[in-house]
């Protein structure tokens, strides 16, 4: 069990504070989506919990450790991450990328072990690669090479996988694809997934927990049911609303105002069905 | 149907998977370097038949014959492979690092530091009648320290908060110019005669080798070559990009310098015996990448026989295509090397 926390968490580019004093907890074995508009420091926040920055001042803990003095290997053999639109080199197979996920449990005399090898072909049997092994990675779909990505991650067999927008440049089948990948993922084999989405809709179909940030801090964070309604997307995302019940799920859902078709906007002649 | 085959022995102390095509274009290139190996011994004014190189190299033949083969040619050609290896794996390892298919020594500044610290050897170290007033054995090391200072020199320039493959790229088609300056610059100020001689050295040939040269170069290539090929995995993990490579566990900045010192040691090495041979350490890589793919277990033994057919190819054409004159290796290199370069250039405009 590997429990990631924040303690008086503060991170900044330069001058700039992005996350101010931070105090909070990801809840172990769920399905964690961090929200909240352009730059507002979610992937920041994402990415400090993978070690990838450095926090200015306090600190992420990792099982009551603070993550910054963890050998780093050590770290990756925990938590695994997959920073947004990752690039592959030319020329690299599935399988070859997907080998590389072992790395922190590998020797240079030591790169194959039986283990390796069955770890890696889970990997590609969960993310349904495994018929695609052979193929080039540049060579895949969109949604293909995303899961591809989402193996070599898996291969690391780490109990926590963060995930920085992972459905960025995906069209809505291969994003759907992706997520219910990663929902299996956490179903069935209870890992920890903490993940940056700007979908809310999705985001809150998909999550058991969400944290809306805002204001260099957090805003709110709960489960979605509880948390999401109109006036937090008005505060997050500024921007006017009605949040309804997914007609598929019963999650909640967020239809925007706007002009739509109309140049005065919607809101003076038109009622919502329900609020 | 399958690809791959897993060796493994020690119960599991050693473990590897062996791609198999890029183990069979291996041995392929291997055997194309030993016909080579073998028609570049027979070959100059006098000309024998590769049975009959074999043959005096083990000791069946005239002593004349045999010192031929043995005191004048073998020294060049193991100089050959041995600069080619040292140019190619350097390169497919700068390629990774800067995760840039341009790169190379060449386009670095690299090996063009190597040659400003000849050149300036050769102004500094010798007297009014061009006579060298130190012994020209420390020509090599003078190149070592010029390479070595431009690596340093592209890393500290590079580095703000970490190091930019895009920044690196940049500043080392800079120092590139720079050296290319410089170099100009000392052999318009030295004497005319050195300034020829320095010309031949930096297109680079291997001209006027001989055993005791091998018997410096040959530990120290295959020492670096050692601790290359122990790196792979890492190298691997580096094209993956600097986010990916963090996450996976590797100390990526550490590692990154101690990779560039690598190359530094392999260019500075080989351009200490064989001058700036172009473009080698641009083309074997990428020939290689385009038949095995971009694994670095599969790449870097490959490149390294690539490099050595290109070297070993080139000084052989330039020993005996245009007899009695002598065409420098790199001259050949350079031929095949530019346009490949541009070629390359071509095709990323689109990417």
């Amino acid at each position: 069990m590997h429990v990631l926390e924040t303690k008086d968490l503060t991170l900044a580019y330069g001058d700039q504070i992005i996350i101010d004093h931070l105090n909070i907890t990801i809840p172990y074995g769920e399905i964690t989506v961090l929200i909240g508009s352009n730059g507002c420091g979610k992937s920041t926040l994402l990415r400090s919990m993978a070690r990838l920055l450095k926090p200015q001042s306090g600190a992420i803990l990792l099982d009551g450790e603070t993550m910054m003095k963890l050998p780093t290997k050590d770290i990756a053999k925990k938590l695994a991450i997959l920073p947004q639109g990752p690039v592959s080199p030319e020329g690299l197979t599935v399988l070859q990328l997907v080998k590389q996920g072992r790395y922190p449990y590998q020797k240079w005399y030591q790169q194959w072990s039986s283990k390796d090898e069955e770890i890696v072909q889970n990997a590609l049997q969960s993310t349904g690669m495994a018929e695609l092994s052979e193929r080039l990675v540049d060579s895949l779909s969109g949604g293909q090479r995303q899961r591809a990505w989402i193996a070599m991650t898996l291969a690391q067999d780490t109990n926590t996988i963060l995930l920085d927008e992972p459905t960025t440049y995906l069209d809505l089948t291969h994003q759907i694809e992706v997520l219910d990948l990663l929902f299996e993922l956490n179903e069935k084999e209870k890992r920890t997934i903490v993940m940056v989405l700007h979908d809310l809709n999705l985001a809150c179909r998909y999550a058991h927990h969400i944290i809306a940030v805002k204001d260099k801090t957090v805003f709110a964070h709960g489960k979605p049911e509880d948390i999401v309604n109109r006036k937090l997307v008005q505060n997050v995302f500024n921007l006017d609303c009605e949040v309804v019940a997914d007609p598929v799920f019963g999650t909640p859902m967020c239809v925007p105002y706007g002009k739509g078709r109309n140049l005065n906007g919607v809101k003076d002649n038109i009622v919502p069905v329900h609020a | 149907m399958r690809k791959y085959t897993s060796v493994r022995a020690f119960r599991e102390k050693f473990s590897f998977l062996v791609d198999r095509k890029a183990f069979k274009y291996n041995i392929y290139f291997l055997i194309f370097l030993g016909v080579i190996f073998l028609l570049s011994a027979g070959m100059g004014e006098q000309i024998f038949s590769p049975w009959k190189v074999i043959n005096i190299l083990f000791g069946n033949s005239s002593s004349f014959e045999s010192m031929i083969v043995q005191s004048f040619r073998m020294p060049r050609i193991i100089i050959s492979i041995l600069v080619g290896v040292s140019l190619a794996v350097a390169g497919a390892i700068l390629q990774s690092i800067l995760r840039n298919p341009l790169a190379s020594p060449d386009v670095t500044g690299i090996t063009g530091g190597a040659s400003v610290a000849v050149v300036l050897f050769l102004a500094l170290f010798s007297n009014e009648s061009n006579v060298l007033t130190v012994s020209i054995h420390w020509m090599p090391l003078a190149a070592f320290i010029g390479a070595t200072i431009i690596a340093f020199l592209l890393y500290i320039l590079a580095w703000k908060n970490g190091l930019s493959p895009f920044r690196l790229v940049l500043i080392g088609i800079g120092l590139w110019a720079l050296t290319k300056a410089l170099t100009n610059l000392f052999m318009i100020l030295g004497p005319i005669v050195q300034a020829s001689q320095a010309n031949v050295w930096i297109t680079g040939s291997v001209y006027g080798v001989n055993w005791s040269n091998v018997q410096i170069l040959a530990p120290i290539t295959i020492i670096l070559l050692i601790i290359a090929f122990i790196m792979t995995r890492h190298l691997n993990i580096q094209e993956l990009g600097e986010d990916i490579a963090l996450g996976i566990g590797s100390k990526v900045e550490r590692q990154r310098l101690g990779m560039l010192l690598l190359s530094t040691a392999l260019i500075g090495s080989a351009v200490a015996f064989a001058g700036g041979i172009g473009f080698v350490g641009l083309m074997a890589p990428h020939i290689a990448r385009k038949l095995v793919g971009s694994s670095f277990g599969n790449l870097l033994p490959l490149s390294a026989i690539i490099g050595a057919v290109l070297v070993l190819l080139a000084d052989t054409i330039g020993r005996t295509l245009f007899l009695p004159v002598e065409v420098p290796a790199g001259v050949f290199t350079a031929t095949i090397g530019a346009p490949y370069f541009i070629y390359l250039l071509y095709r990323q405009r689109n990417a």
